[in-house]
Order: structure tokens, then C-alpha cells, then sequence
């Protein structure tokens, strides 16, 4: 196996007295699909936006390809090939859709700056390909806040795409969908960086996609690492089963597992 | 919805078409000279409106006792400044422009008074400035085109300084508000003060913002310099707020106290009974001048308005008698004539004879120095004397010194 | 000095302290629940001032001295709490849905209505109050004098703080207002009705006001300037305090006045400045003033945004049929027509400027006149001081007015919201004061005159053309990079600093460098505008003119690039022909405003734009959706 994209040491985050994430350590491998799950409060949104930069950690080292980054702004992390979607989503409301993909590819190019340019005409093309590849070419003139969330989901997912990252954060990708658009987005997904051989790193709490999709487990639990590995390994664990997924829990991970194979 | 907006938005395009009905006093059907005159009737209300009283009085009577120029009459059109000189520029040239006026008159505010007066130069059109009292507007910033009617900071702190000598005190405060009016005023103190005697000393100095004074704090340092006198140049509600807190807090006892405009009705009679005894102003003890001129003009001004005169209603009644012997004597309006005649052009005004003088383009119109009592709950001048402008303005010297020549 | 000496001046520091804290605290109050920037909070002051002026009248013959006066004041207050009831239901309640500025807009309308009331009910001449009674005399404290009434004011600010404490920590009314101030939209979920909670708050901010209004009655006299010389001030203690935060307010209030108190002793100068420059400072050092939270929407976004699209075949022909008339124009109007649509050109770049900024980026400037002003006085500057030409001060000025910008952007963009605008507010302030008070290089108040255009410009038809030049250029350069790269960087920033940030886009620097250009063309503005006028003077750079500026931008419509031009020109000509030939001016204009606000919720372009091209994706309850949606985003994008 090749040198791990993502490699995560001691993370650590306090919030006033409290401890959200707890020395938290683990690696992505190249290529693969890694979920952080947890119930409510166990800090993976937290551990996350150590990650992806939005949250200072109080301890622990976080290396992308090797090369540190811990405490790095958001920018600077994705300018290092690391694309982002938010719980939430964030697109820009008041741009079309296609605009939204062009925005990253402009920032991607170094052209923010450009004061004379007309900024729809740039990467037009390039932009409507992703769109194209996560189906949303037909709604490229819409303008984005208007969409339905589903497809605002998917608008993400293309910014994050554009500029060919190596590394996809993905937190909680499919909340506020309906099931079936949860599946159906995650199958994209992991379809695309499949083909492509992107490395994600996603939280979420719908078991059917945490073990339809997975290759690698994380379990949290009040900041602390439960257990980790594969999904039949984490399925398999005592503790895991105690204190998170419980009996309606271990049946969907097998449900999911059993359509999966 | 579409049509509720349609009918808010004509309701409030008819209230804005009745509004504009222009306030032009009538021309009579003969031939007419057009004088433009600008003030800032909305901002300085309590100035304006008795400003205004007057020299509307003024032109009824020249009028209606033969107009100028030899049966000509005297059209007024009136606009608001806007009390800014953005506004007041436009509405200038608007006046000139737009409304053809021979000559301009009018203005409150220093600034405006010299924007307007740049522009006059610049347009050569006259100008005859009311109320601004900078001394740069026929000092450093004269201009050929540019009259003042009012005494400037300098004639009326000088009136003061000198009615000051008697008391002999050596150490001064200067209490003024916070922009070019008080602190010329603040300069011209201590310039005279030093001429008149150079033992003398100002110890402490407070310039509040204008309208914002915090009055105990500021009596609280004058007290603490333990100054003989206090010169004061902050009027209206500031002046009111020193009052009360100075009272209170034995600022004024065994001080003398010389403030300027204090003495004017417009700001005399609002303290009413409250009325700091002992202080020595300039002013208008409008009930008490006796000459027949004023006495004239008092009662036609009552009869008019139902009203008592302030120093505004006078300065706007003189104003039209200025500009009507000028267009007698100039003969046109031509511009360079008016101004010819304009230079050392004698008026009789209620006030008694004024001059404008050539040198500076500065009247003689001069002011009351007098001390305050307070009598029937009402605020007084007594002890007044009439202190001319001619007897106080700058001297030939300082004149050449600074103003630039034609 | 004698330590007692200090003391009695400490003293005085705590009576004005509690007068401050009395305005402040209403509009903090105000500001927490409803999100209104509520202008016209120094017109309740004001009206406090005078109600209790007729009502002690009134009463003090009928009931007594001491039980008049008493009564007197408190009834005041509630008639000016009332009278706040009257404006949210007649005015607040209609635009509750516009955005945030159309309420401050309305406020304003509000102001000046107010101020030419006040001068038609109670004449202009200031009208003196009666002594409170019991409390007409002094004591003596350390040997000096001390007004008792001072004392009582002194008591003032403690009691009505702790009565505010009282009314929101042990009632349910109370405790529904410090909910609301926390998070509105949960109070909304918990079934409370909004309105009527709104009404309520705007009673007692309105009783606040009235209340210091009527007791400073003894103190100052009721004049018609009380309105704007306390209403900055209020600001300034409010956003020290941290909007929302009525023990903020306090301690803001305590920290102005002594700072004033003991400034006065070392600096007599200092008072215009002052407070803003502690407002700057805090607000450098604590971007959401001493006690306040940081805002945590993370869009700036305005309802009714919409992508920019290129011009259509109808616009292209429009926008040439206009420049073509602008070309012709002169040859119908007459000089002063000349003068007036060349005014129009200033005032069009002025609000496209500042809506470059403010619209695109989501940075609402209170203080957009320091940039025109430096403009005008670069070139006053030029000329008057180093003997250059129009040509050279043409050019040079903007760059001075950019300088600023630089300079004040580089702090101001580390903040959002109204801590934003109050910042620029403060920088223009302390710009202000500087011109005003730095007599030998500005001439002071007195400004500098003289400034005209060169020879071959003198002419007005040919200063005409070089102001449509000019100005043209600047704004079809601000169009220009509103469609590049550059301007919709900013709009990203706007829509969503979470993504901006998350695809690479420094935003802080971004923001900086767009303050700079707006300020730089703000400055282009101010310097074709001195030479229009000959003269410049610190009114250019004062409060007023930031306020017309934003007036302007919103009239037309803060969505559309359009919007600020319509906006400058229907502002400026309406005042142009409403202001000279009428005392009520003021109110006109004011009526005008509201009737704007509440007909034009979109502005006037914006109003067009939605009439004549509407958007066929979109029906009104999918934009009030949208709307909604990133108001909600805006809130859940915070950081947990």
C-alpha cells in the first residue's frame, strides 16, 4: 500500500472545560473512502474542521502527503488539493450554478484578482464537464440558492471536484436529503473518486451509506476513538455495539452489507 | 399590490408638486429688480425666521414708497441654503443662472458665506453676506465681489476686550464651542488682550463640540485654574447648560465674564429669569433704544409681525436699504457699477448711519456692549452703549496685511 | 492638582456617563431584538426633552411643584414610548421582511420628519425647562460645589440599569427579550408572537430615550438640535458596549465620559474626536465591542440578490441611448442644468462606489463620504498648497482618497455587520475632525475656496464633458470589474465566507483591496466635485454626506449595478428641487424616503427589474424561499 494521503496524530480540541475530541489518531489511504461516525456530541464535526482548517486543534499533528499542515487556513489546505463540502450546504446563492463550479476554477487558475476579464466566460467548458459528471448540467443556468437541496448537495460537490483534489472532506454529505437521494448521491460520489482515485474522508450518521460505501471505519465516542477498521470489523465490535449502533443499528450495517456484496 | 404602490407613489409626487410652490414675493407687472437672496431658513430656524420678517418689511416699504432704480421693484427670490456649501453653491448659481438675479444676498453659516463669496468672485456677481461672522470673509479671503453686513468676530470681541479694561482682571478663561467662529474668536482674545495689557494672561482654555458641551466637567477645569475672568463664546443651549452648571457651581462669583452675542434677544430672552447678572455682552436692547429710526422701525416691525424684533429682524431690515442706495447710486445693475457704488456707500438703517467700507468690504454696522440683569423674570442689557463698527474694525494696516488686492 | 479636585471632576464624568448609558441602552435594546439601527433614536430623546417641557408646564400649576415635575417626567417618557409603538406599527411592521438597511433607511426618513415637527409644534428657539425641584441647589463636596441634580443623574444610570435587569431576569416578558436578542428565530419556534414583542421593546427603547430626554430637561434647554447631537454619541456607546448588550452599554458609557471628563483637562481640543477614536480602538482590539458576541451569519447576501447577466439587446440600446442623451444634453440645458447633471454624474460614481463594496461585497460603509471627501481635498490640497493644475489634481486626488482607503480598510475588514459600518464611521470621524481641526493645512471649518477648473475647463459645457468623462470612466471601470473575476470573488465572499474560504479565496485581503478601489473612485468623485464647486470644506467628509450616499444606493436598489446610478440621480435631483424652495424640506425629503421604502422595497431599479424582466425561474414565494434559505444557512454555517 502506498504512502497514506491523510495522516492524523494526538488531535486534540477543547472547548472551555469540555473535551470535544480526544488525542484522535488515524490515516486515509490513497484512494479509499473513510467514515467517522459516532452518535451526537461524540466530536466528529469537530475532529473535522481540525482537518479541513476551520477549527485550531490544542494538540495533534495533521499531515497531508507527508506534509504538515496542522493550523493551516482553509484556503491553503484546499490550495494543497483538498476539496470540502459542508453539513450545511455553501455555494454561493446569488451565482448560477455553473458559475458556483467556475468560481473554484478561477481560484484554482490565480485569476481572483483579475480586474478586466469577463469572469462568466472563463472556464466555461471545463466547469460544465463536472457538472456534466454529477448530473447537473441541465440546471447550469439556475441560479444556485433557488435549487432544491438535493441538487444543491450535488452543485458542491462539483466546486469540490474542480480542482482535481486528492483529498474529498465530506461532512455529513447527505444530511437534510431524503433517503433515496442519499443513496443515490453517495453512489455518485463514490463512483466518481473511485474512477479517479480520490481519497475521502466523510462523517455521517445514515448507516446504509457509512456501510454501503466505507472502506475504513472510524467510531467516536464523547472525543474518544472507539474502535476503528474495516466496516465488518467495526460491525463485529462489542463496544460499538454497546454504546452506539445498538440492535436497529447492527441491522442496517448488515442490510447495507449484504447490498453491497 | 402593483397598484397600491402606483397610488403611494402619486400621493407623495402631489404632496411634492404643492410643496413647490415657489416662494417668490409677487412681482408687480412693471419692470422689477431681481435679487436673489439665500439663508438657512431650515437649519437655523430661530435666526432665519426673523431674518427673514425683516427684510421682508424692508422691501414692502421701499416698495411701496417708490421701489429703485426710479420705479423699479425690488423682487425678492428667497431659496434654503441647505446650511451646507455643496448645497449652497448650487443654489447660487441656480439664482444666477437659472432665475437671472442681478446680485446676491444673505447666508448664516462662515463656510457658506465664503464658498458663496468664492463664487462670486469666480462668477463675478455681487454678493452682500449677512450673517457669517469669519473675519476671512473681508480679510484674508476678501474679494471685490464679497460685502459683509454684520460686525465680524474680531470688531465684537475687541467691543468686549475693551469693556473688559475696567475690570482689571489679569487671569483669564476662554470658554468657546469647538469650531472656526469660537476659536477666531478664542485668537482675537488673546491678541487684544496682550495689546491691551501684556500682564494679562489666559490660564485655561475649553472648546467643547458645538451643541455638546458636557457643562460640568467644563465648568469643573475652568474652576480648577481659579481664573479673574472668563471670556465666553459658546451661545445657545451650550451657553444655557454652562449657565446652570456655573451657577451652581459659583463659577461666575467675584469673575467677570464677557460673552459674546449673549445680549441678542434671540438668545437673551429664552434664559428668562435665569439670566446671569453681571456679565458683559454684546447685544440688542431692542425695547430700550430710543431713536427715531429704531423706533420706527420697532413699531412698524410690531405692527407687521405681532411680534418683538431680534438682532436678525434688524440685520434683514437694513440689508435692502443697503441695496437700495447702492442701485440708486450705481444707477444699473451692472455689476461693476453696484460694486463701485457699494465701496464707501453711506445707509441710514434703524442703527443709525452705516458705512461700507472700501477698503474691506466690511459695514460699520457695530453692536450694544452693555452688562446683564435680570428684571421681571425677563434677562436685560443695562449700562448699554452703542459701540460703532467704524471704531472697531481692523485698522488700514491689518487690512493690507492680509487682504488680497483686487 | 488637588485630589478632590479629581474627584468632583470624577463626579461630573458619572452624571454624563449616566445620561449616555440612558440613550444608549434604549437603542441597544432596540438593536438586540429587532436588528434595527434605529436613527431616529435620537429623535425620541429629543421629543422626551420637550414633552416634559409642555407637560411640566402643564402641571406643575395644577399639581404642585414637586409632584408635577415628577409626574411630568415619566409621563413623558411613555408618551415618547408610545409614539415609538406608532412607528413600528405604522412604518417598521410593513418593511419587517426588507433587509436591515431599509429599516435604518426608514429611520432616517423618520429623522428628518421629526426634526421639522418638533420646530412646527414648539417654535425654534430653545425653550428652558424648570429646575428639578428638591433638587435646585448644590452641595458641597471637598470644598467645591456640586449641583444636586447631578446627583440625581449620577443615580440615574445604576437604577435604570438595575430596573432593566429586574424587567429581563425575573419576568417572562423579560426573559423573552434576552432570548430574542440571542437568537430570534428561536423565540419565533417557541410560538411567540413576534410583532407584538417588537412592539413591546419598541415602547420601552422609546421610553428609555424619552426618559433621558426628559430628565436632561433641567440640564440643557429643549432645542431642535438635541436629535443630532446626541445620536453619534448613542452610536458610539452602543457599539463599545456591544450592540445588544445593555451592560456593555454601561461601561461604554462610563468610559466616554470619563475619558471626556479628564481629556478636556489635558487636550481642550480633543472633544470632537474623542469618542470616535475609543470607538476605533475598541473596535480594533474587540471587533464586536467590549461585552458583545460575535455575529455568526456567515452571509452578508441580500434578499432578492440575483446572478449579474451580460446586457441584454434592450439594456445595450438603453444604456446608449442614455449616454447619447447625456452627450446632447447640454445643448438643451441651460448653465444651471449643465451644473446639476454634472452633480448627478458625482453623485451616481459616489453610490456606484459604494455599492461596489456594499452590494457586491456584503460591506455596508457608514463612512464612504471620508473617501470622496480626501478625494476633494487631495486636490484642494494640490492646488491650493503645492500650486498644481486641475489636470494634475485630477489625477493625483483619487489616489490620496485611495491611500486612505488602504489604510482604514486594512482594519475595517476584519469586521462585518454593523461593527463594520461603525468602524468606517469612526475612520471618517476621526478623517472629519482632522480637516476640521488642522486649521493651518484644511482652513479649518472655513474649508478652502479658490478651487476652480483650469482655464480651458472654466467653461461649463466643457466641464460638463470632463465631468461625464471622468465620472463615466470610473463607473464603466467599477461595471467592468463588477463582471471580472474581481467582483465576483467579492459577491463569493458575500454569498458564503465559509466556501470562499473552502475554495482557496482570501477573503479578508480581497475585501481590503476592494475597499481600496471603491475608496480610490469615491475619490475620483469628490475631486470632479470640488472643482464643480470651487471650494471644499469638512461637511464633504461628514456624516450627512455617507448618509445621502447610502440613501442613494438604496433608493435605487442594492441588487442591481443600475440601482445606485437611478438612485444617486432621483436622490440629488429631488433634493435639488425640493430643498430651496421650501422651510420643510426636510420633511418632504423624509416623507419621500418612506414612501420609498415601503412602495420600492427593492429599490427603484429593483423595482423595475422585477416588473419588466422578471426572472421566469422564479414565482414571489420561491424568492421569499430563497431569501429564507440563506438567512437560515447564514446561521448554520457557524463554526460549532
Amino acid at each position: 500500500m502506498s504512502e497514506p494521503v491523510l495522516q492524523v496524530e494526538g488531535l486534540r480540541k477543547a472547548f472551555g472545560g469540555v473535551i470535544a475530541v480526544d488525542t484522535v489518531s488515524f490515516e486515509v489511504a490513497a484512494g479509499r473512502l473513510f467514515a467517522i461516525i459516532g452518535p451526537n456530541g461524540a466530536g466528529k464535526s469537530t475532529c473535522f474542521n481540525m482537518v479541513g482548517g476551520q477549527l485550531l486543534p490544542d494538540a495533534g499533528r495533521v499531515q497531508l502527503a507527508g506534509q504538515d499542515i496542522t493550523g493551516l487556513p482553509p484556503r491553503r489546505i484546499w490550495r494543497l488539493g483538498v476539496g470540502r463540502t459542508f453539513q450545511v450546504a455553501a455555494t454561493f446563492t446569488a451565482m448560477t450554478v455553473v458559475e458556483n463550479v467556475q468560481m473554484a476554477f478561477i481560484s484554482h487558475r490565480r485569476r481572483l484578482r483579475a480586474l478586466l476579464p469577463t469572469a462568466r466566460k472563463l472556464y466555461r467548458a471545463e466547469a460544465m464537464a463536472v457538472l456534466e459528471r454529477v448530473g447537473m448540467a441541465d440546471q447550469a443556468e439556475r441560479q444556485c440558492g433557488l435549487l432544491a437541496y438535493g441538487d444543491i448537495k450535488r452543485v458542491e460537490l462539483a466546486i469540490a471536484l474542480a480542482h482535481e483534489p486528492r483529498l474529498l472532506l465530506m461532512d455529513e454529505p447527505t444530511a437534510g436529503m431524503a433517503p433515496k437521494e442519499r443513496i443515490a448521491l453517495m453512489a455518485l460520489t463514490a463512483d466518481i473518486v473511485r474512477e479517479r482515485g480520490i481519497s475521502v474522508l466523510f462523517t455521517e450518521h445514515d448507516m446504509d451509506v457509512v456501510f454501503a460505501h466505507a472502506d475504513t471505519l472510524l467510531v467516536l465516542d464523547r472525543g474518544r476513538t472507539v474502535a476503528t477498521g474495516t466496516p465488518d470489523a467495526v460491525r463485529d465490535n462489542p463496544e460499538v455495539q454497546r454504546i452506539y449502533l445498538g440492535g436497529s443499528g447492527v441491522e442496517a450495517a448488515q442490510r447495507a452489507m449484504e447490498a453491497r456484496a | 399590490m402593483l397598484r397600491r404602490h402606483l397610488l403611494i407613489a402619486g400621493a407623495a409626487l402631489l404632496a411634492a408638486g404643492t410643496a413647490i410652490a415657489p416662494s417668490v414675493t409677487p412681482a408687480q407687472a412693471q419692470e422689477s429688480v431681481k435679487v436673489g437672496e439665500l439663508f438657512s431658513y431650515a437649519r437655523m430656524a430661530a435666526f432665519a425666521d426673523p431674518y427673514r420678517k425683516g427684510w421682508q418689511l424692508a422691501v414692502e416699504e421701499i416698495n411701496a414708497s417708490g421701489g429703485v432704480l426710479g420705479g423699479k421693484t425690488l423682487e425678492i427670490v428667497s431659496r434654503d441654503d441647505g446650511g451646507t456649501t455643496a448645497d449652497a453653491v448650487r443654489v447660487a448659481d441656480e439664482l444666477v443662472t437659472n432665475e437671472g438675479v442681478e446680485f446676491l444676498f444673505g447666508t448664516f453659516f462662515s463656510n457658506v458665506g465664503l464658498a458663496v463669496g468664492d463664487y462670486a468672485k469666480q462668477r463675478r456677481v455681487l454678493f452682500i453676506a449677512a450673517e457669517p461672522l469669519t473675519d476671512a470673509l473681508t480679510m484674508a479671503q476678501g474679494n471685490r465681489y464679497t460685502f459683509r453686513m454684520r460686525p465680524n468676530t474680531y470688531m465684537q470681541t475687541k467691543m468686549l476686550v475693551e469693556a473688559g479694561r475696567e475690570s482689571g482682571a489679569k487671569t483669564w478663561a476662554i470658554v468657546a464651542p469647538n469650531y472656526e467662529y469660537g476659536q477666531s474668536a478664542a485668537a482675537n482674545f488673546k491678541a487684544l488682550l496682550a495689546e491691551m495689557d501684556p500682564e494679562a494672561e489666559v490660564v485655561v482654555e475649553q472648546y467643547p463640540a458645538l451643541g455638546k458641551i458636557d457643562a460640568g466637567a467644563t465648568t469643573q477645569a475652568i474652576l480648577g485654574a481659579n481664573p479673574d475672568g472668563i471670556f465666553n463664546a459658546t451661545f445657545a443651549g451650550d451657553q444655557a447648560k454652562l449657565v446652570r452648571e456655573g451657577q451652581l457651581r459659583g463659577l461666575f462669583e467675584g469673575r467677570t465674564v464677557l460673552s459674546l452675542l449673549t445680549g441678542e434677544p434671540e438668545y437673551l430672552a429664552p434664559m428668562g429669569a435665569e439670566t446671569p447678572e453681571g456679565w458683559i455682552v454684546t447685544g440688542y436692547p431692542w425695547e430700550q433704544i430710543d431713536t427715531p429710526e429704531h423706533l420706527a422701525f420697532v413699531e412698524a416691525y410690531q405692527a407687521k409681525y405681532d411680534d418683538f424684533p431680534r438682532l436678525a429682524s434688524l440685520l434683514g431690515y437694513s440689508i435692502p436699504y443697503v441695496i437700495k442706495e447702492m442701485l440708486d447710486k450705481a444707477g444699473s445693475t451692472d455689476t461693476e457699477a453696484m460694486v463701485d457704488a457699494l465701496k464707501g456707500l453711506e445707509v441710514e438703517t434703524p442703527t443709525g448711519p452705516v458705512t461700507m467700507r472700501a477698503i474691506d468690504h466690511q459695514a460699520t454696522m457695530g453692536a450694544w456692549v452693555g452688562r446683564l440683569t435680570v428684571e421681571d423674570g425677563q434677562g436685560k442689557m443695562v449700562d448699554w452703549y452703542y459701540a460703532d463698527g467704524a471704531d472697531f474694525a481692523h485698522t488700514p494696516e491689518a487690512v493690507k496685511a492680509v487682504r488680497p488686492a483686487e | 492638582m488637588d485630589p478632590a479636585f479629581f474627584f468632583i471632576q470624577f463626579l461630573s464624568g458619572l452624571a454624563s456617563a449616566s445620561n449616555l448609558f440612558l440613550i444608549a441602552c434604549g437603542l441597544t435594546i432596540i438593536f438586540g431584538v429587532t436588528r434595527i439601527v434605529n436613527f431616529a433614536h435620537g429623535s425620541f430623546y429629543m421629543l422626551g426633552a420637550y414633552l416634559a417641557y409642555t407637560l411640566t408646564a402643564q402641571l406643575m400649576p395644577i399639581l404642585g411643584d414637586v409632584v408635577g415635575f415628577w409626574l411630568a417626567i415619566p409621563l413623558a417618557a411613555a408618551a415618547v414610548g408610545l409614539l415609538a409603538v406608532l412607528m413600528e406599527l405604522l412604518l417598521l411592521r410593513r418593511i419587517y421582511h426588507s433587509h436591515e438597511l431599509f429599516q435604518l433607511l426608514a429611520t432616517f426618513g423618520v429623522v428628518l420628519i421629526v426634526q421639522d415637527l418638533v420646530q412646527t409644534v414648539w417654535g425654534p428657539e430653545e425653550l428652558f425647562g424648570p429646575r428639578a425641584p428638591g433638587f435646585t441647589s448644590f452641595v458641597v463636596i471637598f470644598g467645591f460645589r456640586f449641583p444636586e441634580y447631578q446627583l440625581v443623574l449620577i443615580a440615574a444610570g445604576p437604577l435604570v440599569l438595575g430596573a432593566i435587569w429586574l424587567l429581563f431576569n425575573r419576568t417572562r416578558w423579560g426573559n423573552l427579550v434576552r432570548a430574542a436578542t440571542q437568537d430570534r428565530e428561536m423565540v419565533g419556534a417557541l410560538g411567540v408572537n413576534q410583532a407584538r414583542l417588537f412592539t413591546g421593546v419598541l415602547f420601552l427603547g422609546g421610553f428609555l430615550a424619552g426618559l433621558a430626554g426628559a430628565l436632561q430637561l433641567p440640564v440643557e434647554p429643549a432645542n431642535p438640535f438635541m436629535d443630532v447631537n446626541i445620536i453619534a454619541e448613542a452610536f458610539v456607546v452602543t457599539v463599545i458596549g456591544g450592540m445588544g448588550n445593555v451592560l456593555g452599554a454601561f461601561l461604554a458609557a462610563l468610559i466616554i465620559a470619563q475619558l471626556q471628563a479628564f481629556g478636556i483637562l489635558v487636550f481642550p481640543q480633543i472633544t470632537l474626536v474623542l469618542p470616535f477614536l475609543v470607538m476605533a480602538l475598541v473596535l480594533v482590539v474587540r471587533p464586536w465591542g467590549l461585552l458583545g458576541k460575535p455575529e455568526t451569519t456567515t452571509s452578508h447576501g441580500f434578499a432578492g440578490d440575483r446572478p449579474l447577466r451580460p446586457l441584454g439587446r434592450t439594456q445595450q440600446l438603453l444604456i446608449a441611448g442614455t449616454v447619447a442623451i447625456l452627450l446632447l444634453l447640454p445643448l438643451v440645458l441651460g448653465e444651471y442644468g449643465q451644473k446639476l447633471a454634472l452633480e448627478v454624474f458625482v453623485y451616481a460614481l459616489l453610490a456606484f462606489s459604494l455599492n461596489f463594496i456594499m452590494g457586491a461585497g456584503g460591506m455596508v460603509s457608514f463612512g464612504h463620504a471620508a473617501y470622496f471627501g480626501l478625494g476633494g481635498y487631495g486636490a484642494a490640497l494640490l492646488v491650493h498648497h503645492l500650486g498644481f493644475g486641475m489636470e494634475i489634481a485630477l489625477l493625483a486626488a483619487p489616489l490620496f482618497a485611495g491611500l486612505g482607503a488602504l489604510l482604514f480598510g486594512w482594519f475595517v475588514v476584519r469586521l462585518s455587520g454593523v461593527y463594520f459600518a461603525m468602524l468606517t464611521l469612526a475612520f471618517a470621524q476621526i478623517v472629519w475632525s482632522t480637516a476640521f481641526q488642522w486649521v493651518e493645512l484644511t482652513g479649518g471649518d472655513n474649508g478652502m475656496i479658490g478651487i476652480w477648473p483650469s482655464d480651458w475647463a472654466s467653461d461649463r459645457t466643457v466641464y460638463y464633458y470632463l465631468s461625464l468623462l471622468v465620472c463615466g470612466a470610473a463607473i464603466a471601470f467599477l461595471w467592468r470589474a463588477s463582471h471580472a473575476p474581481f467582483g465576483y470573488t467579492l459577491r463569493a465572499g458575500r454569498d458564503s465566507t465559509l466556501r470562499a474560504d473552502a475554495i482557496g479565496i482570501d477573503l479578508k485581503r480581497h475585501q481590503w483591496l476592494a475597499f481600496a478601489l471603491a475608496g480610490t473612485c469615491a475619490g475620483v468623485a469628490g475631486s470632479v466635485f470640488v472643482f464643480s464647486k470651487g471650494n471644499i470644506d469638512p461637511g464633504s467628509l461628514a456624516i450627512p454626506t455617507s448618509v445621502d450616499a447610502l440613501v442613494m444606493v438604496l433608493l435605487g436598489g442594492i441588487q442591481t449595478l443600475t440601482g445606485p446610478l437611478v438612485g444617486g440621480a432621483v436622490f440629488h435631483l429631488l433634493e435639488a428641487q425640493i430643498l430651496p424652495l421650501t422651510d420643510y424640506w426636510r420633511a418632504l425629503l423624509g416623507a419621500a424616503i418612506l414612501v420609498l421604502v415601503i412602495a420600492f422595497p427593492m429599490g427603484i431599479a429593483g423595482f423595475l427589474r422585477d416588473k419588466l424582466l422578471p426572472d421566469d425561474d422564479r414565482g414571489d414565494d420561491q424568492r421569499e424561499a430563497a431569501a429564507r434559505g440563506a438567512a437560515e444557512k447564514g446561521r448554520a454555517e457557524a463554526p460549532t
